[in-house]
């Protein structure tokens, strides 16, 4: 889960990580009144959506009086900002974090994440900040310094100094870096991230380390013992069928294709994402049912899948283990009869009880087209969806 | 011959009474499984499902010789189901149960790896592990299996089941099935399953069965280039899938740029494995592979 900027730098300053001082605003009046309660002559404010690229997509403008914050945040709130990480439609923008400027002497890239190769959280830093962190990978590899913490002992003092001295810090700066890494990792574990990313981490004018940026990545399955955090949930920023899904247990990602399916297990409902393509069409979404399917979740997910007007055919792909065929069959039927859908359908069964379910679906009235296998059932929903009856 | 597990495996059940465990234990029985016991805190002493019940794993290893669980206690405790088998000493510990937070999963892989380099834990996240007509540890459909001369490694449930039906369709049958899960943190990895198959008379071909995210295929690719003679047909799930997004599996996601098909598959035809395009093909690809 994705908390916005203004969150995760709370949680940042709860860890007596320096962050500027700032305040979250909805509506252009709270913004001049924050504005007013910060002083200065400046302020930065910043859109708050849930994605990176806000500062090269005008996400992030400087008011240079109370009027002008007024005018930028009303031209914010309600509008949608699209950046290289939103897609087309972009991301609402409900809320702005208004902020004093810094003066920078330099940026720096600070963050912690699970590194899956080594089955550790690994400390990843380079002194080329305020730059995209796959970009400095890509062109300048030796500019990023890493070191993996062991969970046993947890995070050491001469890691820190490597990363330091890596970074080229002075001594004052070192020991800052290392009080900040020591409360970052505290705040890892404690709130069970999965990311924790400050981009820029800057040295001010006045030589403090200062988070100017921050990204939190929560682990949803540790969510049920951080009800607190669980609460920042913000369905505005996630897509409304998947906010639906979500609801409904149902693991739905929505797609730019007109080929809708449903399959049990998330690898097969990635590998018919994959052959629908391989035939020729574009799959609408990824949807997996799950192992526990009962007729009314098969209801649910088709309902999502028909909510996208992109939608010109459906492929139903089960291979039954737990899940019987038959059931799966009766889920299908009664979905099709309870949402009157026109669209063609495609059925793809293997498994337990796979030839109760066919004549299930053979005699039920219904223009359900079946299939063989994988590869048949792709082609035949690709036909279907080019008006192609078989 | 087989790996990991056979038909002398004995085997206890880790939350044996619970809705799950109780309905896998009576599938895992009726395959002909040597189930010879289960655990669940607070119920010692009484009998479920034939077989006794313990408080305690160490209990239980003690009165009945197990060296393999199954786990199928919820999320939050199985962490703590899967280091109390490890202190016990269980030597293969198969866990089922999905959605374990990240950060118990780093835990208890520093303290297996630290202090039980001897044993071996299958998943989290995972159908389990089966060597057909023998042994049945998980929740994987029993029937459509064959033994036979195929071992599979696969980070998916029902796309192993895919695997399973072509290779039995095929009439190759299957020495063992290992399920490796889906998380991003597990136990047995693609290059620890492949040693024990490289290894194993009765396995004369692999399937691997991989899907986006992380880089654990890149390292089965090296692994097989220098070390594996028998053939391997692999397929690669999610080259559709969009960046950034979760595809279903914890551990199935393009992030920053890293974990894409696309690089899986190239670094398993530069290791000469027979990529199966289509999970149509793998029967196919394998048993052309096996009779050229």
């Amino acid at each position: 889960m994705n908390i916005h900027e203004y969150q995760a730098k709370q949680i940042l300053n709860q860890y007596n990580i320096p962050i500027p001082l700032g305040y979250h605003a909805t509506n252009a009046q709270e913004a001049q009144q924050q504005a007013q309660q910060l002083g200065g002559e400046a302020w930065m404010i910043k859109a708050q959506v849930h994605a990176g690229g806000r500062g090269k997509a005008g996400g992030i403008k400087k008011a240079n009086n109370l009027n002008e914050v007024m005018e930028i945040t009303n031209n914010f709130i309600g509008t949608s900002l699209v950046t290289h990480q939103t897609g087309g439609r972009g991301k609402p923008i409900n809320g702005v974090l208004v902020e004093n400027p810094t003066a920078i002497k330099s940026e720096l890239y600070l963050s912690l994440v699970v590194d899956r190769s080594k089955q550790r959280i690994a400390v990843i830093a380079s002194a080329a900040g305020g730059m995209d962190i796959e970009t400095v990978a890509a062109q300048t590899p030796e500019k990023i310094v890493s070191q993996t913490i062991d969970p046993i002992v947890g995070i050491q003092a001469y890691q820190c100094r490597d990363i330091a001295f890596a970074l080229g810090l002075a001594a004052e700066q070192r020991q800052q870096l290392t009080q900040i890494l020591f409360n970052l990792y505290r705040l890892f574990l404690d709130n069970d991230l999965s990311l924790v990313e400050i981009n820029p981490l800057i040295i001010t004018d006045q030589g403090q380390l200062l988070a100017l940026d921050a990204k939190i990545n929560l682990d949803d399955n540790a969510l049920y013992r951080h009800s607190e955090l669980a609460a920042l949930y913000d369905p505005s920023q996630e897509d409304e069928k998947e906010h639906k899904a979500r609801q409904f247990d149902l693991n739905y990602v929505a797609l730019d294709g007109d080929i809708a399916c449903m399959v049990n297990g998330a690898g097969l409902a990635m590998a018919t994402m994959d052959v629908i393509q391989r035939q020729g069409g574009e799959p609408a979404n990824f949807l997996d049912v799950g192992g526990g399917t009962t007729a009314e979740r098969v209801t649910e997910a088709f309902k999502i899948i028909l909510s996208d007007s992109k939608v010109k055919a459906i492929l139903v792909n089960i291979f039954g283990g737990i899940v019987r065929c038959d059931l799966i069959a009766e889920g299908v039927i009664h979905a099709i009869k309870q949402t009157h859908t026109q669209l063609p359908v495609v059925v793809r069964l293997e498994g337990t009880h796979v030839d109760k379910g066919k004549a299930l679906l053979q005699t039920s009235g219904l223009a359900v087209i079946t299939a063989n296998d994988l590869d048949d059932a792709a082609q035949k929903v690709v036909n279907a969806a080019k008006g192609m009856m078989p | 011959m087989s790996i990991l597990v056979d038909a002398n495996t004995k085997v206890i059940c880790q939350g044996f009474t619970g809705k799950q465990g109780t309905f896998h234990s009576e599938q895992s029985l009726a395959y002909g499984t040597q189930l010879v016991g289960g655990v669940t805190p607070g119920r010692g002493g009484q009998n479920h499902l034939g077989l006794p019940v313990f408080d305690t794993v160490s209990e239980a290893v003690m009165a009945t010789d197990a060296i393999a669980t199954m786990i199928y206690v919820p999320a939050a405790f199985a962490a703590d189901a899967i280091l109390e088998a490890a202190a016990s000493g269980i030597k293969i510990i198969v866990c089922i149960t999905e959605g374990i937070p990240v950060l118990d999963m780093l835990k208890v892989k520093a303290s297996l790896t630290a202090y039980y380099p001897g044993v071996r834990l299958i998943g989290p996240n995972c159908p389990g592990i089966i060597t057909p007509g023998g042994c049945k540890i998980g929740i994987m459909p029993g029937f459509i299996h064959q033994p036979g001369r195929i071992g599979i490694v696969s980070r998916s449930g029902t796309l192993t089941y895919e695997a399973v039906h072509q290779t039995t369709l095929n009439n190759l049958g299957q020495s063992t099935c290992i399920g490796i899960g889906g998380d991003p943190i597990q136990g047995m990895n693609f290059v620890d399953c492949l040693e024990l198959f490289q290894q194993d008379p009765q396995t004369e071909g692999i399937v691997m069965v991989g899907e986006i995210g992380g880089t654990a295929e890149e390292e089965a690719a090296q692994y097989i280039k220098s070390r594996v003679t028998k053939p391997v047909v692999a397929y690669i799930a999610g080259t559709t899938a969009p960046p950034g997004k979760r595809m279903g599996h914890a551990g199935a996601i393009i992030a920053g740029g890293k974990g894409t098909a696309a690089e899986k598959w190239a670094a398993l035809e530069a290791a000469s494995v027979i990529l199966a395009r289509s999970p149509t093909e793998i029967g196919s690809r394998m048993l052309a592979c096996l009779n050229a």
